[in-house]
This record gives C-alpha cells, structure tokens and sequence, in this order.
C-alpha cells in the first residue's frame, strides 16, 4: 500500500547514484531486489515506479525486480530450507529457534544508464 | 561507483549548449566509446535505509531520555483504542506515559485516549499523503510535542493496517499486535510478516467467542506457527476479562527498561 512512496526512495536513490560528471545520464533500468517477505506487490510497485520516474533523469526506465526467496536456517540442527509456506519451525526438529536469511529484502542492486552516444554524436 | 577502468565520457545535450557556447564548440570532440550495452552503475541500497537511520535516531533519543517506547498495530477495527484506553487506566498510577496516535484522518482516537490523562499527539497521514502507517520521521516531529523527561513509556497507536505498519521501524523498543475474533483464524499466516516482527501478540473480544463459530485455539496456533514462542494474550478490552496478565507483562517489560 506504501508503494508511491516506496517507489519515490528508489527514483532519488537512483538519481543520487547517477555519478556527478554523467549529471546528463538517462538511467534505461534500475535493478532491485524484493524479498517475498517484504510488504510490497512487484506490480503495484511498477506502476508507481512509472508515475514517479516521470520528469526525471529515470523517465521511462524499466524496473526490474527480482524476488528473493525465504531462506532459513534452524539454530538447533542447523537445516537450512527455504520457507514457501507460513510455517516458520525447523522441517526437520521442529524447533521454533529460526533464523531468516533472506526475504526480507528491499535493495537497490545496480542502476543501468543508458548509452545515448549515438544521439550525441555529429 | 565504476568497473574498474570504465572511462566516462560526458555528453552535452542542446540545452546546456544554449547556457554555456564554450561547451558547445566542445561538442564535437566527444567522442563514442561504448555503443551496445547500458553501463552498469553498482548501488547496493536499502531502500528503507533513509527511515531505518531516522528510526535508530529515534532509538537513541528515546533511549537517552529513559522512554520505553511501545508500537502497537493492527488491522482496523480489532481495538487497539479500546485496548490502550485500559491498559492507560492500569498502568497511569504506577508508569508514566503518552501517546502517538495514527490515523488517516480525525482526531477520535485521541480524544477517547486524552480521557486517561496521558499526554496525547494526534498525526494525521493525510497530511503526507494518507500515509497506510507510520514512518519514523514523523514520529520524531510528533515526539517534539511531548516532555520527554516527564515520562516512562510512549506508545504508539499505528495506523489500521496488519501489512504496511511491519515494514517501518519507528525506533521502538517494542512490537505488540492485535488480531480479534471477529477476524479470521487464518490472519497470522496471510499476513506472516507482522507476526513475525512482533513480539507479543493480543487476541481481543474474546467476550464475542459465545456468539461466534471461531477457533481460537486454531488463531493461536496459527500464531505460534509464523512465531514461535510469541506470548500470546487472549483478552477482551470491553469486559477486561484476560487483562491482567498482559499488564503484569507490559509493567515487566518497561520495568526491565527502567533497569538498564
């Protein structure tokens, strides 16, 4: 339901990610990692990424978002296995001491400018 | 950041040329070198990140103020006001305390908890946007509004909402949600994040369980399932009925605050 604002933070983490002699640069694609756990709908998410790209050097850009799978791993017997269904106790003891190891992602991995050389070029 | 040996060439676009002639009679040395794939720029960014460090701003202001603060959530209409308006009357002759409250709009909430004599700021999210839960730079302007020094424990009314609330840390030392009987069993499994991020968990109206086909044995270990080990409350805040073990639990936990 936050994924305007959601979508807001990547638009300026990106902007601020443009290195400052590429002031120009048009970002074609932004790369970002979404956990399944992570209170966001991938779809949602692109529509505002659309909408907040606008006017700004990441108009137009693709958002690619990869989701992350729950990872876990059992502090007592040391299974690790991915979570697919709400059941967060250990598949093998059935211990409730987890820990997750991935899921809960929200990154921004890399950014892609794009390369206007051609435009630029008399 | 660049792969190592990258050259950037900068390219000037017409309006710049406009502003500045000395680069323009520049534009014709620029030169192509990369002409197939987009150029890669490493980020590695948490997009939170901007609320994770404003929350543990908020942490350290609480902390260095000796302010337990507790956030409780929950879906809209399970009785975190009614929940909080008692456990207030309990706990104000022994804990200090004041309130945030969230909501979209109105200021019902903090008119029915200012009865309790607590200290009460109201946001509205409407005013950034109708905002589906609480970030921690607002709770930092509302914290502005209350005398620090003059209390123990401030909590937190989120906004209704068993999804969004779970993602922001607003710097809070601890989580509690509320699931009622008038919800589904199966709550806690379609949305795990929340339960997983809390610590404690109220199962309230019990009172309505005579008048309703719910398992609460089935919510509860529904509950356990997504986090074992959780405390789990089941009370109701209308008749009082299970109070008082979640307020013996809450005391301990400022308590053991205060302590430290």
């Amino acid at each position: 339901m936050h994924e305007m604002g959601i979508a807001m933070q990547i638009v300026e983490i990106a902007t601020e990610s443009i290195p400052k002699d590429m002031a120009h640069a048009r970002v074609a694609r932004v790369n970002l990692k979404v956990g399944k756990l992570a209170a966001v709908v991938p779809e949602s998410l692109r529509f505002c990424f659309e909408v907040a790209a606008r006017e700004t050097p990441l108009a137009g850009a693709e958002l690619h978002i990869e989701e992350i799978p729950v990872e876990a791993r059992c502090n007592d017997c040391n299974h690790e296995w991915t979570i697919s269904e709400p059941v967060f106790t250990c598949q093998k003891c059935n211990s409730g001491a987890i820990k997750i190891l991935s899921g809960r992602e929200l990154d921004i991995e890399t950014i892609e400018i794009a390369d206007e050389d051609a435009t630029n070029v008399s | 950041m660049f792969p190592e040996g990258f050259k950037i060439i900068r390219h000037l676009h017409h309006h710049e040329s406009h502003k500045s002639p000395r680069t323009h009679t520049q534009s014709g040395t620029v030169k192509n070198v990369q002409t197939s794939d987009n150029r890669k720029i490493k980020v590695v960014r948490r997009v939170l990140d901007v609320n994770q460090q404003m929350a543990e701003r908020n942490r350290q202001m609480f902390h260095e103020n000796g302010v337990f603060v507790l956030n409780i959530m929950s879906s809209p209409g399970s009785g975190k006001t009614t929940t909080l308006e008692k456990t207030l009357e309990r706990i104000m002759s022994n804990i200090k305390c004041a309130v945030i409250v969230g909501d979209i709009c109105t200021t019902n909430d903090a008119d029915r908890l200012a009865r309790s004599g607590a200290p009460v700021v109201q946001i509205n999210t409407d005013e950034f946007g109708g905002d589906c839960h609480l970030a921690a730079h607002v709770i930092e302007k509302a914290a502005n509004g209350i005398d620090l020094e003059a209390i123990e424990c401030l909590i937190v009314e989120n906004v209704g909402n068993l999804v969004c609330p779970a993602e922001f840390d607003i710097g809070e030392d601890l989580r509690v949600v509320i699931l009622s009987v008038t919800e589904g069993e199966d709550k806690p499994l379609k949305y795990p994040l929340m339960f997983r991020e809390c610590d404690a968990a109220i199962l309230n109206k019990i009172d309505l369980l005579p008048y309703l086909d719910y398992d609460s044995e089935a919510a509860v270990q529904n509950i356990l399932q997504v986090h074992p080990g959780i405390p789990v409350f089941e009370l109701s805040a209308k008749t009082e009925e299970g109070f008082k073990p979640w307020i013996q639990w809450l005391t301990a936990q400022v308590r053991s605050n205060r302590n430290h």
